[in-house]
């Protein structure tokens, strides 16, 4: 079968009509890793044969023995943890590493009965904008195999992209879902903080990260959603959505208000992203939705204060990599300080250690007030912005990226352009509010994302919204990639991860 | 890097001389006793074979995330109440960051600006009676490490070893950090406050609070000055983990800073340790000890907002504390200041002194056994009240037979030997021994009436006014009861009879 353009909601149609088996569809989706992922390098581990084992679990089963997801695929940025499964946050120091548990998010899934492909790549412990920072391959942008797909959930975004799943979990702490999401022309969510458990996700900055969708539409975004949220005991920072977003239906923006926020667009953007989210606004009237101007010039003080409370947070957060208990310790330590130094040195990749050293610093005696507690205020400033904002606006819309997807190699030598990347994604986290990038056109051939935020726990009313859009402007979501034979034996060869099980050990399909 | 400073300075003065003044303040961390760890569902065990208590979230995996227990919040707050400290509304916890590989986290998670508990004190009973009077500072939550065990290598410690082994067992279990203001001016005070601390928080019924099991746990910040000069510099003593050891560590730090200080050098702010084989405190200087622990609010974890009828409603459900009680035991039975004080610091024997005062009516009485010959008894065989063969209402018993003038007070010694050794009550042992004072007046007036009419001359004696030949009779009553005879009633029935007889 023909998996390509498939939404997750298709899938659990096709099994429900019983047109396709769950190992048939399985099968199908590995077929198309194997003939496209040598390009794409999404999949850091494919686990065909866990995958095949729980489709023919399902498929034993009568149909009415089945819950409504049973069976559909997926794919699991390898930034959550999988019991018994290579959880590797495409970092070196993790290499080899098998958590012994399973992420909230991912027990919600098994228990639902979806099917797990395998683990995404990413930027080291999402932290990057391109996912050239991944410790083990560089994803490539299934739109222009010259260009990155974004990141840090840039594996995922291309994954879903590329039909090598229906749709796949990425995590967002300054726009590592969305922002990948709009450079490959998917759908991307960011919960409100707190909507989702972050129990399992290897943590970056606990303040700002959140595990959210990333889709081939917005049904299939608000039902990934609906599968995850929930306040669970063991995340004291979640709480869960007051009710479930359901099917968005919405046909019309009727006497809907939205703001185009000031700081986040024009000059911000480059002149073809500005056309595809002036078209956007037009749609957004055209649907009877009002648009109109708001600042909120404390945005503009996103990236700084995200640069100091993200990298102090993970500068402790990621301290637990020591090569006491787990992962990568040096094959050459005198000490237990040269066993520190050399393991921690040898397993983080460049952009990690800088945040490291940027977060000890900014934590530093002396220093803390000047650098981490100033950060707070403004990120106080900012949530006051949003919700001054929100008084007037349903919603706040800005592009989700001010450049379409770069090449891979353009911005790796200058970390302040990468960094700003996320200019207009970064604020949002900040403010710990939900919000979705949706497709909203091209620019050079290339999709432009429209980024659409709600006011906290709105995203019911969000997905509403994102779903008139998109009905609306019916942009084109499958990538002009051609289904070539298997990636050639060279280019596997360069695909790091000796453990991962990949389809070369074994016969997929028929 | 390890540095015997024991001997730097010349001559040592002793302790007190010269002029010197001590300056003490101490940390204490109180082991609390819930049934799990501070932060995951893993029960708090000692003893138990290593790494048989531990989960991914006290282990440290990635992407674990803490839980706070509230029973550890709830005992945290027993505590800083009884030692009146004022609840904070609003506390929340912060990360402590340091590499150690007892730490699997590589930040422990603890208290900084915003403690649970503030602004308290507990006034000290010292040996002369008089109270001093200690603030504490602070009391706040954090979690445990766990245990090292290095192997090899001469030092026991983690340079120069073998290999080390972690036991995380101990890792998350909850930890009370009780400090105090320096007001504490010498070992013995320093020994006085941790004693009646260890009464209080055991007293709460929230940990096991034994220092050798490390449920306890001690460190002190010592300097040394001149009377009415500022604060010298101070060291932070470790490793003293007995009542011992924190009075012999104290003891040669402050004597280790009065030498330097008097051979014209300075102390050095830095962490000391005692070495309780050789009795010397030394440093260890280098690496370890420059830190910075990068304290900031742990995102992980909401504020704990501690509402005040969440505080009054533990605050009720307190038990009488030892001040409140030794004023009351000095109201209700009328004992002294001192044995109150002995009383209340002791919950186990003062609910013994109270059972045995209420059993028998006579506090008194009560009183002189319960802190004279039990405690006696008790101190000699190095028990505690609850392990005593001779329970409160035993003892009850036995003074009643005393009230009742059956046993005499040096009889009833005998009998409590008797009754701790065997077990059995006053009643069986007075029985068995023949040991009751005969006081039934028929059978002793018999006994009188023919003691007098075998002695007419010593009778008519007596009659004629030789009071003193009185000793004789009794002394042959005594003789004719095999010395049983209750002497009161011997007395009494003499007269009696003596004096019937002249009338006669």
């Amino acid at each position: 079968m023909d998996v390509t353009g498939l939404t997750a909601w298709g899938c659990r149609e096709l099994l429900a009509k019983r047109e396709v088996s769950a190992t048939e569809l399985v099968r199908a989706y590995l077929e198309r890793i194997y003939r496209v992922d040598g390009r794409i390098q999404a999949y850091l581990l494919v686990d065909a044969e866990g995958a095949l084992a729980a489709a023919s679990a399902v498929d034993a089963k009568a149909p009415g023995e089945r819950l409504p997801w049973e069976g559909v695929p997926i794919a699991l940025k390898d930034i959550l943890c999988v019991k018994g499964v290579e959880t590797t946050c495409a970092s070196r120091i993790l290499k080899g590493y098998r958590p012994p548990y399973d992420a909230t998010v991912v027990a919600k899934l098994r228990e639902a009965g979806l099917i797990f492909l395998g683990k995404l790549n990413l930027d080291e412990f999402a932290m990057g904008s391109s996912t050239e920072n991944s410790a083990f391959q560089v994803t490539r942008n299934p739109w222009d195999l010259e260009r990155v797909p974004g990141g840090s959930s840039g594996g995922s975004a291309a994954c879903v992209a590329a039909s090598e799943a229906p749709w796949a979990l990425g995590s967002d702490t300054g726009g590592s879902i969305r922002q990948p999401a709009s450079l490959c022309g998917v759908v991307g969510l960011k919960p409100s903080y707190g909507a989702v458990s972050r129990y399992g996700l290897v943590a970056f900055a606990s303040s700002l990260d959140q595990i959210g969708p990333l889709t081939r539409d917005v049904r299939d975004a608000a039902a990934l959603l609906d599968l995850i949220a929930g306040r669970d005991p063991r995340d004291s920072t979640s709480v869960g959505l007051a009710e479930p977003v359901g099917v968005p239906d919405w046909g019309g923006l009727d006497g809907l208000r939205f703001g185009v926020i000031t700081e986040l667009g024009g000059e911000a953007c480059e002149p073809g992203v500005q056309e595809v989210f002036s078209t956007a606004v037009d749609a957004i009237g055209n649907l009877g939705g009002m648009c109109e101007e708001v600042s909120l010039p404390s945005v503009t003080r996103g990236v700084a204060a995200y640069y100091i409370i993200a990298p102090s947070e993970a500068s402790s957060n990621l301290a637990r990599f020591d090569g006491v208990r787990y992962g990568y310790r040096t094959p050459q330590a005198g000490d237990l300080y040269e066993m520190y130094v050399r393991t921690r040195s040898e397993g983080f990749g460049a952009e990690v250690k800088r945040r490291i050293m940027i977060g000890t610093y900014a934590l530093s005696a002396g220093y803390y007030e000047a650098y981490y507690a100033q950060a707070q205020r403004t990120r106080t400033l900012i949530r006051n912005d949003f919700a001054r904002a929100f008084e007037r606006f349903d919603f706040l819309i800005s592009p989700t990226s001010p450049t379409v997807a770069f090449t891979v190699g353009e911005r790796t030598a200058d970390p302040l352009a990468m960094y700003l990347s996320d200019l207009c994604t970064i604020p949002v986290n900040l403010a710990g509010l939900p919000a979705v990038s949706i497709p909203a056109g091209f620019s050079a051939g290339l999709p432009v994302g429209l980024q659409i935020i709600g006011p906290h726990f709105s995203e019911k009313r969000l997905l509403g919204a994102a779903h008139a859009l998109e009905q609306y402007l019916k942009v084109e979501r499958v990538p002009p990639l051609s289904e070539e034979a298997a990636g050639s034996a060279a280019s596997r060869a360069t695909r790091e991860p000796a453990a991962r099980v990949t389809l070369e050990d074994r016969e997929v399909g028929g | 890097m390890r540095q015997d400073v024991s001997k730097a300075g010349g001559l040592v003065p002793l302790f007190g001389n010269g002029g010197w003044e001590a300056v003490i303040g101490l940390e204490i961390h109180v082991q609390l006793n819930t049934r799990t760890k501070m932060f995951c569902g893993c029960r708090v065990t000692f003893g138990e074979p290593p790494n048989t208590h531990v989960c991914p979230v006290c282990l440290g995996h990635p992407g674990v995330l803490p839980v706070i227990n509230e029973k550890a919040v709830e005992y945290a707050t027993r505590i800083a109440l009884a030692l009146e400290c004022r609840i904070a509304e609003h506390t929340i916890f912060h990360r402590k960051n340091y590499f150690y590989p007892d730490l699997p986290k590589a930040y422990q998670i603890s208290q900084y600006d915003l403690p649970l508990g503030v602004g308290g004190h507990l006034d000290v009973e010292l040996e002369d009676g008089t109270l001093l009077p200690v603030g504490i500072t602070r009391v706040h939550l954090e979690e445990d490490a766990g245990k090292l065990i290095h192997a090899g290598g001469a030092s026991g410690r983690i340079d120069g070893a073998d290999y080390s082994l972690v036991d995380f067992n101990r890792g998350g279990t909850p930890l009370v950090e009780i400090v105090t203001e320096p007001d504490i001016k010498s070992p013995e005070q320093a020994r006085a406050f941790l004693m009646q601390l260890r009464n209080l928080v055991r007293q709460l019924g929230v940990s096991d609070v034994n220092m050798e099991e490390g449920s306890l746990r001690c460190d002190a910040n010592v300097s040394v000055r001149r009377p009415e000069e500022p604060f010298g510099t101070k060291t932070e003593l470790k490793n003293m983990n007995s009542f011992r050891f924190l009075h012999h560590g104290l003891e040669a730090e402050i004597e280790r800073q009065i030498a330097l200080l008097e051979a014209g050098e300075s102390v050095v702010q830095e962490t000391v340790h005692f070495d309780p084989v050789t009795g010397r405190v030394f440093t260890l200087r280098g690496k370890e000890e420059a830190h910075d622990y990068r304290y900031f609010p742990e995102p992980d974890l909401p504020p704990l907002e501690l509402s005040r009828e969440y505080v009054e409603r533990i605050r009720a459900s307190l038990p009488e504390l030892p001040a409140a009680r030794k004023e009351r035991l000095i109201r209700q039975y009328g004992l002294s200041s001192k044995e109150a004080a002995i009383l209340a610091a002791d919950r186990p024997l003062a609910d013994y002194f109270e059972a045995v005062a209420q059993a028998t009516g006579e506090p008194r009485l009560s009183a002189n056994w319960v802190l004279g010959d039990l405690s006696g008894y008790l101190n000699a065989r190095g028990l505690d009240v609850e392990a005593c063969p001779v329970t409160a209402s035993a003892l009850a018993e036995l003074l009643g037979l005393v009230l009742e003038g059956t046993l005499s007070g040096k009889m009833a010694k005998e009998v409590f030997e008797a009754m701790a050794a065997s077990g059995k009550c006053a009643r069986d042992i007075v029985a068995e021994r023949g040991l009751g004072q005969i006081s039934d007046v028929a059978q002793l007036e018999a006994v009188v009436a023919r003691v007098v009419e075998a002695n007419p001359g010593p009778a008519e004696e007596y009659r004629q006014g030789r009071e003193r030949v009185l000793g004789f009779f009794v002394g042959q009553v005594m003789k004719e009861t095999g010395g049983q005879a209750n002497p009161q009633l011997v007395n009494d029935l003499l007269r009696k009879h003596l004096g019937t007889a002249a009338k006669a």
